[in-house]
C-alpha cells in the first residue's frame, strides 16, 4: 500500500480518497449526521430519503474530487428554493463541519480533508445564490 | 448500431448516445434530471436481458435484479426492449379460488393465474375488476407449484374494491392482474445478516411473504418480526406465526397492540416502538417496513438514524386513495 503510494503521487484526491467505495461509506455517516443536526435538517427533510441520500452522494462525490457535471449554475438552480427558505452562510457552515467529521471518522489524512474540504468550499457562493 | 424497442415503437440508438438521449431524441416522454446517473429520475426496466452494470450503479439491489437501470448512463451494449417503471402493461388472468376471513376486517384471498409469472414475495400487483377499477396489494406467498397468489385484504370504510371483494366477489371469478412491482422483497446473499420486520394492519402480508421467503432460502441469521394493530382484529395469523416460530430457532415473533382499554396478553405499545427500542443497534441489520405511510416514512428514518444503511431499508408504505376509495 504504503509502496504504491509513494510511485503514484500523480494519483488524485478521488483516488487517493478510494474513489466510489469512499463515497459509498461516507454517504450514510454524513447524511446521519446532516438529519440530526437540529440547525439544518429542515433543509434535507425530504419523504423519499432515497433520492436524498443519491443528493447527498452526488455531493460527495464532488467534494472528494471525483468525476461530476455539476456547474456552478446548476448549483444555484438546485438550492434556490432553499435559499427562499432562508438558507444562509452559518448552515452552509454546518454542512461543512459535518463533511470533515465524517472524514474524520473515516480515518482520512488531515491533509486529504482540507484539500477535499476546499472543493466543497467553492460551491459556498453558489449555493447561496450570492 | 443497436435498437431500442420500447412499447410498439423502435429506434436506433446512434453510437455514443445514452438510452435516454436517444428516446429524447425521438420525442418519448422520459421523467429525466441530472442525467448523470445520481437522481434516478430517468429509471426504467430492461425487459429482455440484464442491462449494462455500469448503469445500474447507485440503485438499491432488489431493483439491479429486477433488471431496473438508469437510462442517462446506460449505453446499450445489445439490442434492448425497455419499459417505464409500472407501464409494462401485461395482464395475466387469474380465478379465485380461495376466500376467507382471517379477522372481520380482513380477508385472506387466493387467485389461481394459467400462464408464466414472475414476482418475489413482498411484491404487489394491481387487481383490476371487469368493469376497470384497480387496487394494488401484496403478495403474502412464495412462488410454487400451484402457481396461486396469496392476498390479505383489508376491508376500508368504505372502500370500492375491498368492500365488493367483502360482499360480491365469489369462487371462480376471474380478475386480472398486472406485473409484480415494487421493491420490497427478499434477495439471498449475506445469510448471516439480522433481519428487523415491522408491519401494521395488512402490512403482514409482504412481510409473510418475506419471511417465508428468507427461511426458504436458509437465512441463518434471527429474523424478528413486529406486528403492530390498534385492536384485536387487527391481529390475524398468530397461531400460524407462533408456530413458525416454534419451528425455526432464527425466527421471532411479537404481536403489539397499540390501542388502549383492551384485554389481552400481547405486548402494549406500538409495533415500531417497541422494534426500534429492543436494539442497541442497526448497524449492520436488513430492516423491512410495510402498512401505515405514517409509520413507515417515519421508522425509516428512525431505523437510519440507529445505524442501518440507507441500502438495507426495505419499504412499501399502503396509500389508501383519498376521496375515491
Amino acid at each position: 500500500m504504503s509502496d504504491s503510494q509513494e510511485t503514484t503521487s500523480s494519483q488524485t484526491l478521488y483516488e487517493k480518497l478510494g474513489g466510489e467505495a469512499a463515497v459509498d461509506a461516507a454517504v450514510d455517516i454524513f447524511y446521519r449526521k446532516v438529519l440530526a443536526d437540529y440547525r439544518i435538517n429542515r433543509f434535507f427533510d425530504n419523504s423519499d430519503m432515497e433520492k436524498q441520500a443519491a443528493k447527498q452522494k452526488a455531493f460527495l462525490t464532488m467534494a472528494f474530487g471525483g468525476p461530476n457535471n455539476y456547474s456552478g449554475q446548476d448549483m444555484r438552480n438546485a438550492h434556490a428554493h432553499l435559499v427562499k427558505m432562508g438558507l444562509n452562510a452559518s448552515h452552509f457552515d454546518a454542512v461543512m463541519e459535518h463533511l470533515g467529521a465524517t472524514l474524520t471518522e473515516l480515518n482520512v489524512p488531515a491533509e486529504l480533508i482540507a484539500q477535499a474540504a476546499a472543493i466543497a468550499e467553492s460551491t459556498r457562493n453558489d449555493v447561496l445564490g450570492k | 448500431m443497436r435498437s431500442i424497442t420500447i412499447g410498439e415503437s423502435t429506434f436506433s440508438c446512434q453510437p455514443d448516445e445514452t438510452v435516454l438521449e436517444t428516446l429524447l431524441r425521438e420525442n418519448m416522454q422520459v421523467p429525466n434530471g441530472c442525467r448523470q446517473g445520481l437522481c434516478q429520475a430517468c429509471m426504467m426496466r430492461s425487459l429482455d436481458n440484464p442491462p449494462p452494470v455500469s448503469a445500474q450503479a447507485g440503485l438499491k439491489d432488489t431493483l439491479q435484479k429486477q433488471n431496473y437501470f438508469l437510462a442517462c448512463v446506460c449505453h446499450p451494449e445489445q439490442d434492448m426492449t425497455v419499459a417505464l417503471p409500472n407501464r409494462q402493461g401485461a395482464s395475466i388472468e387469474a380465478v379465485v379460488v380461495k376466500k376467507q376471513l382471517l379477522t372481520p376486517d380482513i380477508v385472506h384471498l387466493v387467485l389461481e393465474y394459467q400462464t408464466r409469472f414472475n414476482f418475489f414475495a413482498g411484491q404487489f400487483v394491481n387487481l383490476k375488476r371487469p368493469d376497470g377499477l384497480t387496487r394494488s396489494y401484496s403478495i403474502a406467498n412464495i412462488p410454487h407449484d400451484e402457481n396461486t397468489l396469496e392476498f390479505h385484504i383489508r376491508r376500508l370504510p368504505n372502500g370500492q374494491f375491498s368492500s365488493w371483494v367483502y360482499d360480491e366477489l365469489e369462487l371462480g371469478a376471474q380478475l386480472t392482474l398486472s406485473e409484480a412491482q415494487g421493491s420490497c422483497h427478499y434477495l439471498p446473499g449475506r445469510a448471516e445478516q439480522p433481519l428487523m420486520l415491522v408491519g401494521t394492519g395488512s402490512g403482514l402480508a409482504p412481510l409473510y411473504g418475506i419471511i417465508a421467503d428468507a427461511l426458504a432460502q436458509e437465512h441463518s441469521g434471527p429474523i424478528h418480526l413486529f406486528h403492530g394493530s390498534r385492536d384485536l382484529n387487527g391481529l390475524y395469523f398468530i397461531d400460524e406465526m407462533r408456530e413458525l416460530a416454534e419451528q425455526f430457532d432464527n425466527f421471532h415473533y411479537t404481536p403489539c397492540l397499540s390501542g388502549e382499554d383492551i384485554e389481552s396478553d400481547h405486548i402494549r405499545g406500538r409495533a415500531h416502538d417497541i422494534a426500534l427500542s429492543s436494539t442497541e443497534t442497526l448497524n449492520g441489520w436488513r430492516v423491512f417496513l410495510c402498512g401505515h405511510p405514517e409509520m413507515v416514512n417515519q421508522t425509516k428514518k428512525m431505523a437510519f438514524m440507529k445505524g442501518a444503511s440507507m441500502a438495507d431499508i426495505y419499504t412499501d408504505a399502503f396509500h389508501v386513495l383519498q376521496g375515491n376509495k
